[in-house]
């Protein structure tokens, strides 16, 4: 194969793939984080170890009930968001007449408060989840090699962005929602349940990140350490973009996925931070993010 | 006469720590349009708002065929059958034009179609998809106004319709009332222009301090104008 | 953070000196010297680094009202430059210390200058994202020394005169730097500075209208609360003779919002209550079963819940019900 600019194109497709697999979760989750934080004004900071929740529910129900990847992409995120739910209703639901940092303060301590317990369980090694016989292996494009999970991890994300910002843009659901996050008084005065709508967009959010969580447990390995680091990634990812957008979140995500990939493959020690670099440069020319409406 | 559709009384409000209403008592009849008259801060937007359940803290008496709406959840006060058009339109510039229009759920049966909509306000069909803002003032108001039609309600709260549309407009709101009044729809309107809620209204409530002061029917008009232009400084 | 609690923020300002507090402060610094004999030495030395750790985070959320999330940057990093000057260049304490405080202030420089363009939630994202970057790069430098930090660093005598290597002496040291920097927070506090910074947290645009450079003021504030933290990292680095990736990490930025707001956020005493409980609580957690971090998350709950005041706070307001 004829290296492009110095690199083979094994290697540099390879790095690409896996940045776009770390794309597809920066975009998941900012996803999730966006459609939160436009309804509730929350940081959800708990995103992260949501995501993990999701991974250790798969891989709890294959090894203490033996149900398998397929089932769990549905019961995990279900499982999630019914801790989402109670997370709201009892805690989040007291601080939305409060400055919104106490939101952020509160999912931070709900973080800490899950990953400790994971890692006083689980210790902070993964544990290893296999993916299912179905998409094992690897399929040959000529110009790579594709593992097969991995490209169904690009796939799916693409599929379920496209989804909720079908759901949100285009449907009278998403007419509410958007109209709730513009103006929840006038909304509850047509008679609309806010106080419910903004409990299940919560469940929604946190479910999306527990269906991360399930996707990424086959790629990464389930430990309670790894919605952490991710999460402030992610984090940076959504100030790039701008809060105001879905769209924005979703090609954020994937964008500074494949550019860690190629930085990975160009200027390796760099690829931890290049994330945090573009953020720093785009405060300094464009404040409110890329696709950002706030000022 | 027969029981009052919205029943008010002794109706104190308050903002946070500013106490603004101080007490209010009126009824509207099935099928009347009544107005309240006032100065800007005499509580006329307050007690709309009082009566939707925006305005939070609320004591007295406020009851919709029966149901104390004191009692009531915000989110439920509109299944009552009340719609709500608020002073600055609230019109969604997330959604477009139709979304706005579809927005608000039905609460009864009897609500206009979606085809006599369209024929009533044959511009926003054209504009359905556009954004919600971008429609000129008066076009707003008409579609904030339209969109509860759609609701099936059988009281209409309507803040200050008029203010800032030009006097076309202002009078395509005035027949729009008035066809809305022979159907027989029971109206609140809020309104400065007294010129304007003296052509439809049958009763006016005048508001000071947070509280009613007069009440002047349609035939007792004439007589009343000095009080009038006293207390709204016209 | 506008609506946050501010607690005697005013009442500290109207105070000033007067007989109950002149008996207060004598007695706690009859306290302050006579603890090394009650309690270990290294022990109250940690105390104090983190005590005037919170107080200078406290400066930014109390007084101007932004809520950093990387403040750790400031306090690791001033470890690391301390550690590093100390032990391969041979410096003396006061101008390892002198170099952590300034590589600090420098790095709230950048930093704020960055986050300060935004406001609020965001400034709080953006302060974790670049702390995090800091975190990296100390990860992966060569003179960090990467997971083992760096270690073996020399105590040697403070201005030639101070044999840090006796606990006894170090403390009283450390007791002085603590003194140090919370007389200057106070200073701050109330000065005309101080002043203008709480118009701006009070009522940013009218500041704004009023003609004061409002970006200026954050900014200086910024980088005097990243210096003050760097003091700590600095001094801490001396005294366990250790730099290492855990004071840089955002779990430590986490920690020392929940010893400033358990304390009481825009206090001035609240911070040094706040870091002594949770230092206190670590040290006592660290021999039993309960994992530290599930505790900790519990308790930044429960005050962020019901707590919001924090102690100093809480105390503070049932006096001015009483009065």
């Amino acid at each position: 194969m004829i290296p492009l600019l110095g690199i083979p194109t094994q290697v540099l497709f390879g790095q690409l793939l896996l940045g776009l697999i770390n794309g597809s979760f920066y975009a998941l989750l900012s996803l999730g984080l966006a459609v939160i934080f436009g309804l509730l004004n929350v940081i959800n900071f708990a995103h992260g170890a949501q995501y993990m929740l999701g991974a250790f529910a798969a891989w709890m129900l294959l090894n203490f009930l033996g149900i398998g990847y397929w089932p769990a992409l549905v019961l995990a995120p279900i499982a999630v968001a019914i801790t989402g739910i109670i997370l709201e209703k009892l805690f989040l639901s007291r601080l939305y007449r409060l400055d919104p940092l106490y939101g952020l303060l509160l999912t931070f301590g709900v973080t800490l408060i899950l990953e400790g317990l994971f890692r006083s369980l689980y210790g902070t090694s993964g544990q290893p989840y296999s993916p299912p016989a179905m998409l094992t292996g690897a399929v040959n494009l000529g110009f790579m090699v594709l593992p097969i999970y991995r490209g169904w991890v690009v796939l799916a994300s693409l599929v379920i962005c496209f989804l909720t910002w079908f759901v949100i843009e285009k449907t009278p659901l998403g007419a509410t929602l958007r109209a709730a996050t513009e103006n929840p008084t006038l909304v509850q005065a047509f008679g609309i349940n806010v106080p419910r709508m903004i409990t299940l967009t919560y469940a929604f959010g946190v479910g999306l990140a527990g269906l991360a969580g399930v996707l990424a447990a086959p790629v990464y390995q389930v430990s309670p350490l790894m919605g952490s680091n991710l999460i402030i990634v992610v984090f940076a990812v959504v100030v790039i973009g701008g809060m105001g957008s879905i769209l924005g979140a979703i090609v954020t995500g994937f964008a500074l996925g494949i550019f860690e990939g190629l930085t990975k493959v160009f200027y390796p020690p760099a690829s931890n931070i290049v994330v945090f670099v573009i953020m720093a440069l785009v405060l300094l020319v464009r404040p409110a993010g890329l696709f950002g409406r706030e000022r | 006469m027969s029981d009052p559709l919205l029943h008010i009384r002794g109706l104190q409000g308050y903002y946070g720590e500013s106490h603004v209403l101080h007490g209010v008592d009126l009824d509207v009849f099935p099928g009347e349009t009544v107005t309240l008259l006032g100065r800007n801060g005499a509580g006329k937007t307050s007690t709309l708002r009082a009566i939707m359940g925006i305005l939070r803290r609320r004591q007295g008496t406020i009851r919709m065929n029966g149901a104390d709406l004191l009692r009531t959840p915000p989110h439920r006060i509109a299944r009552a059958g009340i719609g709500y058009v608020p002073e600055e339109r609230g019109i969604f510039a997330s959604l477009s034009v139709a979304e706005n229009l579809t927005l608000p759920p039905k609460v009864a049966e009897g609500g206009m179609s979606l085809a006599e909509i369209h024929r009533l306000f044959p511009n926003l069909q054209e504009r359905a998809g556009s954004q919600g803002t971008k429609l000129s003032g008066g076009e707003q108001q008409m579609l904030a106004i339209a969109r509860v039609l759609r609701t099936g309600v059988r009281l209409l709260l309507l803040d200050e319709p008029t203010e800032g549309l030009a006097p076309v407009i202002v009078q395509r709101i005035g027949e729009l009332l008035r066809t809305l009044k022979a159907q027989g729809m029971t109206i609140l309107l809020v309104e400065q222009n007294f010129r304007f809620a003296s052509t439809l209204a049958d009763r006016h409530y005048l508001m000071e301090d947070g509280r009613v002061v007069a009440e002047i029917r349609r035939e007792e008009m004439a007589g009343k104008m000095d009080l009038l232009h006293e207390t709204l400084g016209v | 953070m506008a609506a946050v609690e501010r607690n005697g923020a005013e009442r500290d300002r109207a105070g000033g000196l007067n007989g109950t507090r002149i008996a207060i402060a004598l007695a706690v610094a009859a306290l302050a010297l006579g603890a090394p004999y009650l309690l270990y030495p290294v022990f109250l030395m940690k105390l104090l680094c983190f005590a005037l750790f919170a107080c200078a985070f406290n400066l930014l959320i109390g007084y101007v009202g932004l809520l950093s999330f990387g403040h750790a940057a400031f306090f690791g990093g001033a470890a690391y430059v301390t550690a590093h000057v100390a032990k391969v260049w041979g410096w003396p304490p006061e101008l390892a210390i002198l170099a952590g405080t300034a590589a600090a202030a420098a790095m709230g420089l950048v930093m704020g200058f960055l986050a300060i363009r935004r406001q609020g939630i965001y400034f709080a994202m953006i302060t974790l994202a670049l702390s995090q970057m800091v975190f990296f790069v100390a990860l992966q430098a060569p003179f960090t020394g990467g997971e083992d930090g760096i270690q073996s660093v020399p105590q040697d005598r403070m201005f030639g005169l101070f044999d840090l290597s006796d606990s006894l002496t170090f403390y009283y040291v450390v007791l002085a730097i603590f003194g140090l920097g919370f007389f200057i927070i106070w200073r701050i506090v109330n000065s005309p500075f101080g002043q203008i910074l709480k118009a701006i947290r009070e009522n940013e645009p009218r500041a704004i209208s009023l003609g004061y450079r409002v970006d200026a003021y954050k900014l200086t504030a910024f980088v005097m609360s990243a210096a003050l933290a760097g003091l700590a990292g600095g001094t801490k680095a001396l005294v366990f003779q250790l730099a290492s990736l855990t004071d840089i990490q955002w779990q430590m930025s986490g920690e020392v919002i929940l010893m400033t707001l358990l304390g009481g956020i825009g206090t001035l005493v609240g911070p040094v209550v706040g870091a002594g409980l949770v230092v206190t609580l670590q040290n006592y957690l660290a021999e039993s079963a309960l994992p530290v971090t599930v505790v900790t998350g519990a308790i930044f709950v429960v005050v962020v819940l019901l707590f919001r005041r924090g102690i100093v706070g809480e105390i503070a307001h049932w006096l001015r019900r009483r009065g």
